[in-house]
């Protein structure tokens, strides 16, 4: 068998004897989606899908994200991954805010997006009430297939970033409207 | 009782490691750290590098199970003690389908039985595979769990021939299961018992004589069997502490006196004896398995006790036949009336007795569900066995007793 | 012989407590028993001690609310389980919602702590002489008691449940 390693495609430009081309966006978009620093956040049951992600059955460092940061200020993109309950929120909203710019959130499993099955006092119904969420992965718990797929979401988000995104007026008025410094 | 000091005894008597004029330090561990698998989170006094007092703080994740389950008919209870203990979801579905039938007086056939003896004990595997391989990992050797992880995948594929999920896998129904095993599940399960203790052989090898890893479990967070009865220590923490309560043999539920299993058991109740006793039932689990099959495939093929009331209809007459609708309609929106009654049912879950005590006032949903869960009851113990030992240690320790988030907090 | 081991029970607290108790096996097999809350102590701590009974194991202990039994509306059970002789005895103590204050049994049992704080927290039932009552499960700032029936299970701030979307 030989090996398939696969490259990720050069972004579009002018290429020429020597030299190549493309917008900075472009070249920064394709260095930060391959190289994405997880954090995981995983309270429960979907943590252990997610560690079935990492392992070697499913493996998510194909994907760039080999390495898990576990401090939020080196991580690029926090992975919320089970039930937060209310008595949780802060506690994820503290670890949103120490994470440096540019960072990406994803909300694994029907918990983390919409409280799932438990509609009770005690769970927060949906971390998007407290943090901007980027992509959200459905199921309960989902496969690892399906979370590897949010990942490949969220690179294609990241690629496609602009640079300047962060320093928009636009963005700005989203991290207000959820009280985010 | 007497045999136990008081923190301030305990402190007068540890000599100081750091010069005395410098107060204790305190130390955050958690809710979320790298280290702890979970939401736990303990406040530390440390005196130097070593543990005077922990102070847990838990409920990171309540989720209100018990509050859920009381506005929920028996089927759609079976979903929440899936994210029980989720490491073994299927032990907790089995428990509660146990419980709802001694409360309505079902008694299945003995290939039911013996068939959730068989998943029960796969899920026993599947726990005790990461409980023990995340020790390694925790110890620092990550190869390990990278390997045993493999054959907890294989275990998954299992599950999902039975009943299509993988993690929470609300498997079986009450009265029996759904649809027969079919043949990929003996083929796996046969596979599995071939080619799977080799391998758990090498993990064992690479550390059971490793004198890194025994030196940083040995004599970690010891517990004499007397204050682990006390503190209503059950499984295989308790069992490491040379107590051999398992209630597979105790209260036989299930037809597990039909097995021939040994339980093992510990001596000193620490670290290296939890893991040694988890390694050995794996074992015990195998032959368990292995007899459950030979069993199974030589009996008649029924899946399910003759239980209209309860048992549900097959699908494919429920899609086509109206009288079967109903009865699904009926059976799913708890519009058979239960019987009044109180039972108390425990199973032996992956980390110990997990008992259901149900209430039913004949209403369509439990008037008061109570989960026993046994996480919760003995992660207590925790700040007794860390004490006076180091940091590292309490990780280890913790790891150890192989607490579930979703246990613990209900 | 059934009827004896029920007697021989009675007969065994009795004897250490001096006090009278009547112990019932349902239909499961489970041995049962009402008190009044302040014998609950004595007849724990005598149930524990007793070598020949050996009922020295706290399986489980829990709150229960029925608002329709008046004066009788909080109740605890506590399940305590015999390991040399393979039984269970369930033991149920009723308060009412005025005053509903339990003896506490974390001086016989360690591991009676976070059950009974857990049961504070759920039913707001106080366990008098508990080393540190608090909440466990839910946040401090919490009043209610949620597993009381009144207490909706719901999360009250969802939108997307609202009674207009069910024509409510
Ligand atoms: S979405 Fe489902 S599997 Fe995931 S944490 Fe919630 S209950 Fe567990």
């Amino acid at each position: 068998m030989g090996s398939e390693i696969k490259m990720s495609n050069a972004p579009e430009g002018l290429a020429g004897q020597g030299f190549f081309a493309t917008t900075l966006d472009a070249a920064v978009g394709l260095a930060r989606k391959n190289s994405l620093w997880p954090l995981p956040f995983a309270t429960s049951c979907c943590g252990i899908e997610f560690m079935s992600t990492m392992s070697a059955h499913y493996d998510l460092a194909r994907f760039g994200s080999e390495r898990l940061s576990f401090t939020p200020r080196q991580a690029d993109l926090l992975m919320v991954m089970g039930t937060i309950a209310k008595k949780m929120g802060p506690v994820l909203r503290q670890v949103y805010e120490q994470m440096a710019e540019p960072k990406w959130v994803l909300a694994v499993g029907a918990c983390a997006s919409s409280g799932g099955i438990f509609d009770t006092y005690s769970v927060l119904q949906g971390i998007d009430r407290i943090i901007p969420v980027d992509v959200y992965v459905p199921g309960c718990p989902p496969r690892p297939e399906q979370i590897i797929e949010g990942v490949m979401r969220i690179q294609d988000l990241v690629g496609r970033e602009s640079v300047r995104r962060r320093n928009s007026e636009e963005y700005r008025k989203l991290m207000e409207s959820y009280y985010v410094k | 009782m007497s045999a136990m000091k008081t923190n301030q005894e305990f402190l007068a008597e540890l000599p100081r490691l750091a010069r005395p004029e410098i107060p204790y330090t305190t130390l955050n561990l958690g809710p979320t750290h790298p280290a702890t698998h979970g939401i736990f989170q303990n406040v530390l006094q440390m005196d130097g590098e070593r543990i005077v007092h922990a102070e847990q703080t838990i409920g990171y994740i309540h989720r209100a199970f018990e509050k859920i389950a009381e506005r929920r008919p028996f089927y759609q209870i079976t979903p929440l003690t899936d994210r029980l203990n989720y490491c073994s979801a299927p032990i907790n579905n089995m428990g509660w389908h146990l419980t709802v039938e001694k409360l309505l007086g079902i008694k299945t056939p003995k290939r039911v039985d013996y068939m959730r003896v068989m998943v029960m004990e796969l899920a026993r595997v599947a726990d005790h595979i990461i409980c023990n391989s995340i020790l390694g990992v925790d110890t620092g050797a990550l190869t390990g769990f990278t390997y045993v992880y493999q054959w907890r995948e294989f275990i998954y594929e299992i599950y999902e021939e039975i009943c299509g999920a993988r993690l929470t896998t609300n498997m079986g129904r009450i009265g029996g299961f759904e649809r027969d095993f079919n043949d990929i599940v003996f083929e796996k399960t046969r596979r599995f018992l071939r080619e799977f203790p080799p391998v758990w052989q090498e993990f064992e090898d690479l550390l059971l004589r490793n004198r890194i890893f025994m030196d940083r479990t040995m004599e970690t967070g010891a517990i004499t069997a007397e204050r682990a009865l006390n503190y209503g220590m059950t499984g295989p923490n308790l069992r490491a502490c040379g107590l051999d309560y398992d209630l597979r043999v105790h209260e036989p539920y299930c037809s597990y006196e039909d097995f021939d299993f040994q339980i093992p058991i510990g001596t000193t109740g620490d670290t290296y004896d939890r893991f040694v006793v988890r390694n050995e039932e794996i074992r015990q689990s195998l032959s368990i398995i292995q007899q459950a099959l030979q069993r199974i495939e030589s009996m008649e093929k029924v899946f399910h006790a003759e239980e209209e009331h309860y048992y549900l209809p097959p699908k494919q007459e429920v899609y086509r036949n109206m009288e079967a609708l109903i009865y699904h309609f009926k059976i799913i929106m708890g519009e058979i009336d239960p019987p009044v009654g109180e039972v108390y049912h425990a199973v032996e879950g992956a980390n110990g007795e997990l008992g259901f005590y149900l209430v039913s006032d004949g209403g369509r949903t439990p008037f008061r569900l109570h989960f026993r869960r046994p996480c919760f009851i003995y992660y207590q113990a925790f700040p007794e066995m860390v004490r006076g030992q180091l940091l590292s240690d309490a990780i280890v320790v913790m790891s150890s007793l192989n607490v579930i988030a979703g246990e613990l907090d209900a | 012989m059934e009827d004896n081991k029920a007697g021989h029970i009675e007969r065994v607290l009795r004897n250490a407590t001096g006090l009278e108790c009547s112990v019932i096996q349902d239909a499961y097999g489970m041995f049962c028993m009402e008190l009044p809350v302040n014998q609950i102590y004595a007849t724990l701590l005598a149930l524990y001690r007793d070598p020949e009974l050996g009922f020295n194991f706290l399986t489980d202990l829990c709150g229960m609310h029925d608002p329709d039994k008046r004066g009788k509306e909080l109740c605890v059970v506590y399940h305590v389980q015999s390991m040399t002789r393979r039984e269970r005895l369930r033991i149920k103590a009723f308060a009412s919602e005025d005053q509903p204050e339990f003896p506490s049994i974390t001086g016989i049992y360690a591991t009676a702590n976070w059950m009974e704080r857990e049961t504070y927290d759920f039913y707001g039932i106080r366990f008098l002489g508990h080393p540190d009552l608090r909440r466990i499960l839910n946040m401090d700032e919490m009043v209610d008691f949620p597993m009381r029936r009144e207490f909706p299970l719901e999360d009250p701030l969802r939108e997307d449940k609202a009674d207009y979307q069910f024509g409510r």
